[in-house]
């Protein structure tokens, strides 16, 4: 096996592999995405209708969101979403809201300090990182073009 | 019609992550991240406000959304607030989501055990 | 002189040392899966009463540890040395599991390749007369090694076709001077190989050049074939990699296909438990083992049997650095009769 060429070898495995199951795939996750965003329109709808101003119910949607995909987490059903919806579930803010929850959960017996308050910014703290991190480049931009 | 417009824009934002994960070795954490900073980068020239005036939450409930408000924070912090703003204004527009988050995934933690996979 | 050796890479033992006594216990979907009438303990759930799955596997190899010794007729004072090992970080359930059990102990570090490690050395330890009386064991467990290596358990995220389940399970055999077999007659210790794949979802072709490595080696150093075995069982190569070792075998000019197997596509049903590539970690190889093939070599379907355990010697920091994976398999070879 000292012999064996590395890149002829990755070659021949790829061929082994499985193909995913692409269309069922692409399906499910334009079904649960698209379902998450219309539970998030039917929310901000609501709130617009009681008189919030666009903002607030922006804000509100995400918290209600936020809340159903953590409490989703917990009872054990937001796995047995991602399995079937994929990114349809992933990359919704619900999705946000399982990454941080599950390895929260999950660290439990670690502690509370080093265990879940730590493990819970394993996903989310690169999003937070990257997240405000680039709000605050795209508002000194803003400032340096718009003169300001 | 809004409902429609929602499905299908926010259905077709998640199908492009579920593109990237069946053909890259991409994790779902990678896709979160970079859907992200997407939102981000397209909110902050401009590209994405269309996308959400025609999708509505099918364009803010997905993680770019989430970039999206943080850099129309910023910016309208800048306009408003001038350095100051450009620093907090992203913050502040996200800060909902982001306490949220914070304080149900610790309450969550609390309550809840995981359970084994079967 | 090392008069024991054969060839490069095997040893044959002088004074075979003869298995005394086994035993196996596993999770509930190894129990649900086709070997299921072969272990000797099923637990109804994978915490067994524990705080942690850290714990219930600890105790998991405890129990075993001990049904083993049980079960060969003797006691934890007749053995003079436990030698054993799992996947989790500083082998922290063999350390804890060996801290309840007062025995001389050996801790090894093989990844899934921990079952034939053990068997080797121990059958080494034995032939080589520094011991009477040699218990091996290894374990894993699918939610202690998946906090480890992959995900959180509520995590929404989808597994990879070519992804493998870890086995929740431990395995126990124990090796002595004297006995009536089956017998250890043979050890093939393996050499990394490192076939350059990083995609850490694919075990199994990432170790079947290594498999294949050990295997040419042990014919070579023999001089035997692959008919001269009723079985030969690997480890945790899955349903990829035990095609690929048929394939790449062939391509050398041995025939595998009518005795070989792999224990990581034996212990799941792939269609109907969800398992996708098959069974990994190190009690795929340590239950089906001691349970399904030291069972039916005793009761006369199998005469000879070579098992190989396989093991990838990754960890998250080295896949996170880019690195690619590094493997090992050791081949044992267990006979029914001495001579």
């Amino acid at each position: 096996m000292e012999k064996l060429n590395k890149k002829e070898y990755e070659k021949y495995v790829e061929g082994k592999i499985p193909k995913p199951t692409y269309v069922k795939n692409i399906i499910m996750a334009f079904l649960v995405g698209g379902f998450i965003c219309t539970l998030g329109q039917f929310i901000l709808n609501y709130l617009l209708s009681l008189g919030l101003n666009e903002s607030s119910a922006a804000s509100f949607t995400s918290i209600a969101l936020v809340f159903l995909g953590s409490l989703l987490t917990g009872l054990g059903i937001y796995d047995k979403i991602g399995k079937i919806g994929g990114a349809g579930a992933s990359v919704p803010i619900t999705g946000f809201a399982n990454s941080i929850v599950s390895p929260a959960m999950e660290f439990k017996r670690e502690g509370f300090i080093f265990g879940v308050a730590s493990k819970m910014f394993t996903i989310a703290g690169p999003v937070l990182v990257y997240g405000i991190g680039g709000s605050v480049i795209v508002g000194l931009l803003t400032l340096l073009f718009k003169g300001r | 019609m809004d409902y429609v417009k929602a499905f299908i824009v926010g259905g077709l934002i998640c199908v492009i992550g579920q593109i990237l994960l069946d053909n890259t070795k991409l994790t779902p954490a990678h896709i979160l991240v970079s859907f992200l900073t997407a939102g981000v980068v397209l909110g902050g020239l401009g590209l994405y406000t269309p996308i959400v005036e025609f999708g509505g939450a099918g364009a803010t409930v997905p993680i770019s959304g989430f970039g999206y408000a943080l850099s129309q924070g910023a910016i309208e912090g800048a306009g408003t607030k001038g350095l100051l703003g450009a620093f907090t204004g992203g913050i502040e527009a996200a800060g909902g989501g982001i306490a949220a988050v914070i304080l149900f995934g610790y309450v969550v933690a609390l309550v809840f055990n995981p359970k084994t996979k079967d | 002189m090392a008069v024991k050796r054969l060839g490069t890479q095997t040893v044959k033992f002088g004074n075979p040392p003869s298995i005394k006594g086994f035993y196996t216990i596993v999770g509930p979907k190894e129990g649900d899966g086709p070997l299921s009438k072969y272990f000797d303990l099923i637990l109804a759930d994978d915490l067994w009463g524990q705080e942690s799955w850290e714990k219930a596997e600890i105790k998991m190899q405890e129990e075993c540890i001990k049904a083993a010794i049980n079960n060969g007729g003797l006691t934890v004072n007749d053995i003079n040395y436990l030698i054993a090992g799992d996947l989790l970080n500083q082998i922290i359930a063999t350390g804890y599991s060996a801290r309840q059990i007062s025995i001389p102990f050996f801790g090894l570090y093989g990844a899934c390749s921990t079952m034939t490690e053990s068997l080797s050395l121990g059958a080494m330890i034995v032939d080589g007369g520094f011991a009477d009386n040699v218990i091996c064991s290894a374990s894993s467990h699918f939610s202690t090694a998946e906090r480890q290596f992959r995900f959180p358990l509520e995590y929404g995220n989808q597994r990879k076709f070519s992804s493998q389940w870890t086995v929740t399970g431990s395995g126990a055999t124990l090796l002595a001077s004297g006995g009536n077999g089956p017998y250890i007659k043979y050890v093939t210790t393996g050499k990394i190989i490192d076939a350059g794949i990083k995609d850490v979802n694919n075990m199994g072709a990432a170790m079947a050049p290594a498999a294949v490595d050990t295997l040419l080696y042990h014919f070579r150093d023999i001089g035997c074939k692959p008919s001269d075995y009723d079985l030969i069982i690997s480890g945790d190569l899955g349903h990829i990699g035990k095609e690929i070792v048929i394939d790449m075998m062939k391509r050398e000019g041995y025939d595998l296909r009518s005795m070989y197997t792999d224990a990581g596509v034996e212990i799941f049903d792939k269609d109907t438990q969800d398992t996708h590539a098959g069974g990994s970690g190190c009690a795929c190889s340590a239950a089906v083992f001691n349970g399904y093939v030291l069972k039916e070599i005793k009761k006369g379907k199998f005469n000879r049997v070579l098992i190989m355990s396989t093991g990838a010697l990754h960890s998250t920091t080295s896949v996170q650095q880019g690195e690619s994976i590094p493997c090992i398999a050791h081949a044992v070879t267990i006979d029914k009769k001495r001579e």
